[in-house]
């Protein structure tokens, strides 16, 4: 019970190492998820529209990375950024970038199948209207991305989620600085193993508050979506 | 009306299509006329609506040809309404706007011009309502202004009536009505001989894939040349 009031006190009191960390934490997974939106939406969407020899086989590895483990997510970008690796001279090992990085490459597989299978089932509907208007495939891409706008919300928010929850990539790449590449979760393994659980319960509460109202809201945008948009 | 050459008349010869090994459709010849409403009739599984993409260019025909008068502007100037209305999931006027936009319509006088589609068909009052949550009627009444605003020279209509009360129907027929008045060519398919009656000018009498009579509306119902047809007009279950 002197835990969770501790946790709590250290919540309503601003402290501000806590928030230090809950800033660079949603700083990291929201610039995440915008790249890997801004990636993943078109290559999802002419993924469904295209059709060539192997295609079968990009969706089956798009969906099988899916289920990458973060910790090899991690690995792979930690090769390719450490000295010796082709990104080595750039320097961004144990750096927020290198963070934001290793968890697009999380998000981005989510993000492209599910904006697969949202346009592809939207193009099937839609396909003889929009050719009926001389809709070439690529001008109809952005029609679909419009049209499945509160369907594709709930795969951002998935990617946001999977990213948000993760420690291993961040961990890896990140290295877990105080007060520079420190997240909710990396801090959560730290302080727990050094028996602060204090901080530990108190990051944890953050970080489920930050979940529900994430979904609530998109919870909440799907369904006006379906009451505006039908 | 216009300065350009018009894409009509429309002309088929010897049109077939063919689906895994069956002929659906085979040797149509037929010319469509200018600022005609041609009536596509016959029974279930005729191909009528086959023969509707087909000329609208939405399937590719297996054998014969399909000649506009101007090949070049063809694919812009046609316009289909289909039997169940594919509404975007937008408002009632941003389904005409995004037409507009796809089209190429510059963008100041997109509004405009939905504006003036939605209008005369009573649909002002639902211009900001989401498309996919009007009624039937309204779905389909939207569908046919989306198509006007687009002011095709030929409108492809795949029995737009199928599903909809007699007080929606008859709005869309008198939308019909005020798109030939305006020029239009229309070809439409449709099961009723009620609708046909009143609406067709020429009538394509379609049997098991085959174009067995293409004659204009009033001779075809006054005395129809075929047996199929007779049997079809005296309400006979032909098979």
């Amino acid at each position: 019970m002197s835990l969770i009031a501790t946790a709590l006190d250290l919540i309503l009191s601003g402290d501000a190492i806590l928030l230090d960390i809950i800033a660079l934490s949603l700083r990291v997974t929201l610039s995440a998820v915008a790249i890997g939106c801004m990636i993943g939406l078109p290559i999802g969407a002419g993924l469904a529209m295209a059709r060539f020899a192997g295609r079968g086989v990009v969706i089956v590895l798009v969906n099988a990375l899916m289920g990458l483990p973060p910790v090899v997510a991690g690995l792979l970008i930690y090769l390719l950024l450490s000295r010796s690796g082709p990104l080595g001279p750039l320097d961004l090992l144990f750096s927020p970038t290198a963070m934001i990085l290793a968890q697009t490459v999380l998000i981005l597989p989510i993000v492209i199948a599910l904006t697969r299978s949202v346009v592809e089932d939207l193009w099937g509907e839609y396909e003889e209207q929009l050719r009926s208007l001389n809709t070439s495939k690529l001008r109809a891409i952005p029609t679909l991305l419009w049209d499945g706008r509160f369907s594709l919300l709930t795969g951002v928010l998935a990617g946001f989620g999977r990213a948000s929850a993760e420690v291993g990539a961040v961990l890896i790449v990140g290295g877990n600085i105080a007060g520079h590449t420190r997240t909710m979760t990396t801090a959560i393994t730290l302080e727990t193993s050094r028996g602060n659980l204090a901080l530990a319960v108190a990051l944890g509460m953050v970080l489920m508050t930050v979940t529900l109202a994430l979904n609530a809201a998109a919870y909440g945008a799907g369904q006006w979506g379906r009451r505006i948009a039908g | 009306m216009r300065e350009t050459a018009s894409i009509l008349p429309l002309q088929l010869d010897g049109l077939g299509f063919a689906a895994s090994g069956e002929r659906l459709l085979r040797d149509v010849t037929l010319t469509v006329r200018p600022r005609r409403r041609l009536v596509i009739l016959g029974p279930n599984g005729a191909g009528k609506s086959l023969l509707l993409r087909l000329c609208h260019g939405l399937l590719r025909p297996s054998a014969g040809r399909i000649t506009w008068a101007a090949p070049e502007r063809a694919a812009r100037a046609q316009a289909m309404v289909f039997q169940r209305p594919v509404l975007l999931r937008r408002s009632a006027m941003g389904n005409i706007l995004h037409a507009l936009a796809v089209q190429g319509h510059a963008r100041q006088a997109r509004r405009a011009r939905a504006a003036r589609a939605l209008e005369p068909f009573n649909l002002a009052a639902l211009a900001d309502r989401p498309a996919r949550l009007l009624s039937g009627g309204e779905q389909q009444r939207l569908a046919m202004a989306r198509a006007w605003a687009l002011v095709p020279e030929i409108l492809f209509l795949d029995e737009p009536c199928a599903q909809l009360d007699p007080a929606s129907t008859r709005l869309i027929e008198e939308m019909i009505a005020r798109f030939s008045a305006d020029g239009m060519t229309i070809v439409m398919t449709t099961h009723d001989l009620g609708q046909a009656r009143r609406l067709a000018e020429d009538v394509a009498f379609l049997h098991r894939g085959r174009l067995v009579e293409a004659s204009d509306a009033a001779r075809f119902f006054a005395h129809p040349a075929s047996a199929e047809a007779r049997g079809f007009l005296a309400g006979e279950l032909i098979l």
